[in-house]
């Protein structure tokens, strides 16, 4: 079967205008995804690991390499030139990212925050929101706080929420970065129980896991970043 | 059938005599939008966008970038010197600057709306709070009295201005509850594209995420496409999928919002983000 994403020389550097410099944060970069199957990105700190995401996901602009992907009909775009247009289209469809941080109103209840990304693909509220209570349960979020807003909620359970909100959709293409950071063992394990039953529903994920037993235990794949180069300073350049 | 609910290409505004050297001697680069030739304002020049059915657009940039005085000319405020603007409305194409005067009343009553951060260029503060909603749905022709006391109530309801408001003045009303009355006002026609100039701008941390938890809820219900704009980049954050910078007048930079906002490539948006960290 083809890949749902072939990452091919991916790059990405970063130039800041104050300094003149540019940074370089993740070089050469291949990997594959396939339905079903996880594939973990490992490599020191600063090796790139969450560029390599944000650049699939597009929150960075890759300064080089294809970044094919593969959709639910079969047509490929390369993520690396797609048009902003077409990346949300992606991105409320097929591709879903898990960051580390929760990013929502301050109004919305936990269960309405879990539910906005079925909301917003045309499930009914009411529907989305049974949903959104199993996405809670499974990850032990006590049911007390299903109707509070996340804003005062503790690390993990915050990042619960989150992980329960992009878990909830069954994307193509499912990005995670370090999802069970602030996690205690009990409750990764849930997340980990979860993130399996992706797997067999075929969900394609590339992750990025603080803990390496959790890469042990998870992924069918694992890509090795470098560590990073050295700075390239461009002032040094201007002055020789 | 594209998505596309407005095309807005060259739009540019002057004002002032302006002069052949106008353009060039002004922008990002001349670090200034007043020409050093003739003193003309080159408050907007070469803006073009495009915006979907539903989606949020977010403008953003410092004081005097041309922000307001874009969305101004879409909702027909002010004229443009320069540019075109194609609105989409079921299955029809409306070239907004060649509309005469009544065809471009007619979009502002129905098929516009606008809430401006200045609470008195939207309401009328000589009638009540439901009064001003009244007032839009007259000006759409909905004539039947009570069909507008319910939608107008409604409207209120929704956008949490308390009923016994309804029958009261907005003067005397908070800056967050004037806000409301403003967006029930404009969104009772149900417009599928609706502006936002800086409506959340002095008004208490609270109340501004209240007022963007509505709009977001409303954007949602309704499907409506919005311009947002603000020099609050928490704004965009929360409410906008795409954001345009704009500088001098100029859109300097275009992208999604979370690529603006982590990965800025013109140094005037690297600036901008680096200073509300
Ligand atoms: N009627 C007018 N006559 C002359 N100059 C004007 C007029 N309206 C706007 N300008 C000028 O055009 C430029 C852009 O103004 P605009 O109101 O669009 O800025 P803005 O980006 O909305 O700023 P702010 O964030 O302060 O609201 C400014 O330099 C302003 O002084
Ligand atoms: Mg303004
Ligand atoms: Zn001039």
């Amino acid at each position: 079967m083809q890949p749902v994403l072939l990452v091919e020389g991916l790059a990405k550097e970063f130039f800041l205008h104050e300094q003149r410099k540019t940074i370089p944060s993740c070089s050469n970069v291949c990997l594959e995804s396939r339905q079903g199957k996880l594939t973990a990105i490992v490599g020191p700190t600063g090796a790139g690991k969450s560029s390599v995401l944000k650049c699939i996901y597009r929150t960075y602009l890759p300064s080089a390499g294809r970044i094919m992907f593969r959709d639910r009909s079969g047509q490929s775009t390369d993520l690396a030139r797609a048009d902003e247009h077409q990346m949300l289209r992606l991105r409320q469809r097929e591709v879903g990212f898990v960051t580390q941080f929760l990013n929502c109103l301050p109004r919305k209840s936990a269960l309405d925050v879990v539910a906005e990304p079925l909301i917003s693909a045309g499930v009914n509220r009411t529907a989305a929101r049974t949903s959104a209570g199993d996405m809670l349960a499974r990850l032990a979020v006590p049911e007390r706080l299903w109707c509070v807003p996340p804003a005062t909620f503790s690390g993990g359970e915050k990042q619960r929420v989150n992980l329960a909100r992009g878990l909830i959709s069954r994307p193509r293409l499912l990005l995670l970065d370090e999802p069970t950071a602030s996690l205690d063992p009990g409750t990764t394990d849930l997340a980990v129980k979860l993130i399996e039953t992706l797997k067999e529903d075929g969900v394609a994920m590339i992750a990025i896991f603080h803990q390496p037993d959790l890469v042990r235990r998870l992924a069918d794949d694992v890509v090795e970043l470098a560590p990073p180069m050295v700075v390239k300073d461009n002032n040094k350049e201007c002055l020789s | 059938m594209s998505n596309r609910i407005l095309e807005v290409c060259g739009l540019s505004r002057i004002y002032g005599s302006g002069c052949p050297l106008c353009v060039e001697s002004t922008g990002p680069e001349n670090d200034t939008n007043i020409c050093p030739h003739c003193g003309s304002v080159v408050a907007v020049h070469g803006v073009s966008f495009d915006l979907f059915r539903g989606e949020i657009l977010g403008i953003i940039g410092e004081s005097g970038s041309g922000k307001s005085s874009t969305v101004k000319m879409l909702y027909f405020d002010d004229t443009p010197t320069a540019g075109e603007a194609v609105f989409f409305d079921n299955g029809e194409r409306h070239e907004l600057f060649r509309q005469n005067a009544a065809q471009q009343r007619s979009l502002r009553n129905k098929r516009f709306g606008m809430v401006y951060q200045n609470p008195h260029l939207g309401l009328n503060f000589q009638v009540s709070a439901g009064g001003n909603i009244a007032e839009r749905l007259l000006m759409s022709d909905l004539a039947h009295y009570g069909e507008i006391r319910r939608r107008a109530q409604e409207l209120l309801l929704r956008t949490e201005v308390l009923p016994e408001r309804m029958d009261q003045n907005p003067k005397t009303f908070s800056g967050g509850m004037q806000q409301r009355v403003q967006i029930a006002k404009a969104l009772v026609t149900r417009p599928p594209l609706l502006f936002l100039d800086e409506v959340t701008t002095g008004l208490d941390l609270s109340v501004q995420a209240a007022i963007l938890d509505l709009i977001l809820e409303i954007q949602q219900e309704l499907n409506t496409a919005m311009i947002v704009v603000t020099h609050d980049l928490g704004v965009i954050r929360l409410l906008a999928g795409r954001t345009l910078v704009m500088k001098h007048g100029r859109v300097v930079e275009a992208g999604l919002t979370d690529q603006i906002l982590e990965d800025p490539q013109h140094a005037y948006t690297q600036r901008l983000v680096a200073s509300s960290l």
